[in-house]
């Protein structure tokens, strides 16, 4: 084999993440109230653009939750395979000259040159070397252009306008293909069927769908065939590609807002139904329990836990074969410490809901019936809370994924050597003061943790919207 | 209401004692304290004297429950629970990594903290509120679209990018205050201003959204209704029935958060160099004080612990109706 596959724990979390979806949904489709629940979602445009970007930004984070490791280059034929230390992701193979072309220190976006003045040696057309104090030639920044770095505006422009004219022959095919379908499916004829797409009239807000895919091709793809020989977002002070850490960053957005709720639900619905079904002691016991959890300020509870996990994670260095696999393990870990530090306030919602269902009269009568408590709670309680569920989920990850900048900021986020919006953050906030500024590592970070955090804000208010059974009729 | 007040402070020692646990459990129990040791001294200088000499001085070298050896009542004073977490209690938080007594600090630390804390909360507090009621107001129109499309859009900004904004533009650019530093006395105004109002600036977007569903909520309510019947403008509508309403629910939110002001935030501060708790407070989690952190993490709960009996109190005085048995 080439490679050595290897599964990080937040890998398998997050695979078991996109199964637990799929369930979700096949558990859904059979439950009525949840599946009109689903289609009012699918009915509200913002939401379906959002959910368009969004799902855009989980195939970045899936393509680099696949690792393996790279098979050494060995003379020998006969000795066992050996593989390298580092380990990548498909992500990574997918975007290798992102990873590997690292210049010395800052250069602009889209330079050819490096951002600072440094001595560099000439060689003059006698043969004599001087020294010479100049900005020095990048060594991949638009090295295809050779010396002729005045053809540089020209060329990025004639990239851009023919990645924009392909990403709009790309969204013409799938345009095309959506209107066919939807005119198969309704037996109407296609220009029909376009018209209706075009205008709205459809169950699905696939117009917002179409428009946002639109949007995004056309930003994308000339990102793509520019970032192919320039660093388009520049470099940082190692001379890493902001570009690729903006990609990388991704994957750790999503684990910290999507592994976190996969801690928190399981201890906020047992507790919860717990404590509102049995009540008596067992309520009191859960009770006091998040009472006095939730009354030590989160960030405190979770610097507290950070710093002591840390020093377990660095008194046990024989725990971890690679660096990777100990900045995933304290990755996971951060989730955990979230995870078990933010379930106090679902668990208080569903257990007043719980409160309230017991009384009802059709779970009285169940009881009445002598069906077994476990059969009623998983029957007639789970159902009916699902909706709470789902809107917690999903107003929890914005959230979850502004609260990794901050930690990271503060020192008890993620591994320093983890790519992550708060690191980025981190290392770029020094920037501004320097003379002259560097700002395109804040502004790349900036703009892409905006659009995530705002397409999760956008989705979550559909999702409310439409599983809020007290807002509904008011829309 | 006497009686009332004392339960709640009475209903206020076990979920102490609890966080009082946890805390020990997280600092003590999770890694002994011999880990500690090793993480402050690092990996060159680590050899049993040192770490035996590091405990000693610490204090954290007696057995963690009991200690069978201590003679008298020293079987369950002279140990880790007593000396290092029971003594919080009582307002004692033993010494830093520096020597300095933390009482001694936080108090002289709470000062600069609610100096920023204190105008951001009262400032913020009237700018959200009004700027939810003017969208109330617009109800269903353009400016009332718009305004909730800025509110989300500011809540999907992280705070960092407001501080790091604000600080470029103001202070580098437009060289307006300072960038970071505190100084004692009235001339602190010009190192106060700029982290308010980006504190203020900051928090907007969330609860001014709030604030308009629950404006939107009491507006949809019969007693308004009632009110415009009577010819009342709707200026009236809002201020005189709407808001004092709608104060129950936003009150709720807002009270428990005021005794929290006292520790400052740990963001505005560190950014700002403004010597209050927060700073504090993340300096030793940068230096690994774990003696600081444990006080913090204690301070705040107690502190949170206020907020939520204030809450209860403040309800008797918005809403007459309720009344403490």
């Amino acid at each position: 084999m080439t490679f050595l596959p290897v599964l990080l724990w937040s890998d398998a979390l997050i695979w078991l993440l996109v199964l637990a979806v799929i369930g979700l949904g096949a558990l859904s489709s059979r439950n009525p109230p949840l599946r009109a629940a689903w289609r009012r979602v699918g009915r509200s445009r913002p939401g379906m653009a959002a959910a368009t970007v969004l799902i855009a930004f989980v195939l970045v984070g899936l393509l680099d939750s696949l690792h393996y490791r790279p098979r050494l280059e060995s003379r020998d034929e006969q000795t066992t395979a050996v593989y390298a230390i580092e380990v990548l992701s498909v992500l990574d193979a997918v975007v290798t000259p992102l990873r590997t072309r690292n210049e010395k220190t800052y250069s602009e976006p889209l330079a050819t040159r490096a951002y600072a003045k440094e001595s560099i040696e000439v060689r003059d057309t006698d043969g004599s070397v001087r020294q010479l104090r100049d900005f020095p030639r990048l060594k991949f920044g638009g090295a295809h252009l050779g010396n002729d770095e005045a053809r540089r505006d020209g060329d990025v422009v004639r990239r851009v306008l023919a990645a924009q004219a392909l990403s709009a022959l790309v969204f013409a095919a799938i345009a095309l293909a959506a209107a066919y379908l939807l005119a198969r499916r309704a037996r109407c004829p296609v220009r029909k069927a376009w018209s209706a797409l075009w205008r709205g009239d459809t169950d699905f807000a696939g117009n917002a769908v179409l428009a946002t895919l639109a949007v995004l091709l056309l930003l994308l793809a000339p990102l793509a065939a520019l970032s192919a020989d320039y660093h388009v977002f520049g470099t940082d002070k190692v001379g890493q590609d902001v570009f690729y850490q903006v990609l990388k960053s991704v994957r750790t957005a999503l684990v910290i807002g999507l592994v976190t709720t996969l801690v928190m639900l399981p201890l906020s619905i047992l507790f919860g139904i717990l404590a509102g079904y049995f009540r008596g002691w067992v309520d009191d016991l859960i009770q006091y329990l998040y009472t006095t959890l939730s009354s030590i300020p989160g960030v405190l509870l979770i610097a507290a836990a950070v710093l002591m996990m840390q020093v377990v994670i660095d008194t046990h260095p024989q725990w971890f074969a690679t660096a990777a696999e100990r900045a995933d393990l304290r990755l996971l870990a951060l989730c955990l410490i979230l995870g078990v530090t933010s379930w106090t306030g679902l668990c208080r919602l569903l257990r007043g809901e719980t409160l309230k269902l017991r009384e009802l009269e059709y779970i009285q009568a169940a009881q009445a019936f002598g069906v077994a408590d476990l059969r009623i709670i998983r029957r007639h309680i789970l159902p009916n809370l699902m909706h709470i569920v789902i809107i917690a989920l999903v107003m929890d990850f914005s959230g979850l994924v502004l609260a990794e900048a901050v930690l990271s900021y503060v020192g008890i986020g993620v591994d320093p050597t983890m790519i992550s919006f708060g690191t980025m953050i981190n290392n770029a906030r020094m920037e501004l003061a320097r003379e002259p500024m560097v700002w395109w590592s804040l502004a790349a970070a900036f703009v892409f943790m905006f659009a995530l955090v705002l397409a999760a804000n956008l989705l979550a208010d559909a999702v409310r919207d439409a599983f809020d059974p007290r807002l509904e009729g008011s829309s | 209401m006497l009686a009332y007040l004392l339960r709640r402070l009475i209903y206020a020692i076990p979920i102490l004692i609890g966080v009082n646990l946890i805390t020990f459990a997280l600092f003590f129990v999770v890694n002994t304290p011999d880990d500690m040791a090793r993480m402050q001294l690092g990996v060159k200088r680590v050899t049993p004297e040192a770490i035996a000499k590091w405990k000693a001085a610490r204090g954290y070298d007696k057995p963690l429950f009991v200690n069978a050896e201590a003679p008298g009542i020293g079987v369950l004073t002279d140990t880790v629970f007593f000396t290092k977490s029971a003594r919080m209690f009582v307002g004692d938080f033993g010494r830093a990594e520096d020597g300095r007594d933390i009482a001694r600090e936080i108090t002289s630390r709470m000062g600069p903290s609610l100096a920023i804390a204190l105008p951001t909360f009262v400032l913020g507090l009237f700018v959200t509120v009004s700027f939810a009621l003017l969208l109330a107001f617009f109800r269903a129109s353009t400016l009332d679209f718009w305004g909730v499309v800025l509110c989300v859009a500011m809540m999907s900004i992280s705070g960092l990018f407001y501080i790091i904004g604000g600080q470029y533009l103001i202070s580098k650019l437009w060289r307006l205050v300072p960038i970071s530093g505190f100084s004692a006395g009235l001339d602190a105004w010009k190192f106060v201003i700029l982290p308010v109002l980006i504190g203020v600036v900051s928090g907007i977007g969330s609860s001014a959204r709030w604030y308009r569903t629950i404006f939107l909520e009491e507006i949809g309510k019969d007693y308004v209704r009632t009110a415009r019947a009577k010819g009342l403008s709707e200026i009236t509508v809002l201020f005189r029935h709407v808001l004092r309403n709608a104060m129950i629910p936003i009150l709720t939110g807002v009270v428990v958060v005021i005794p929290l002001l006292f520790m400052g935030s740990l963001l505005t501060e560190s950014f700002f160099g403004i010597p209050g708790l927060g700073s504090y407070t993340i300096d030793a989690i940068g230096a690994q004080d774990f003696a600081v952190v444990r006080a913090m993490v204690f301070i705040g709960s107690v502190l949170y612990i206020v907020g939520l009996i204030l809450t209860d109190i403040s309800y008797t005085f918005v809403d007459p109706r309720v009344r403490f048995e």
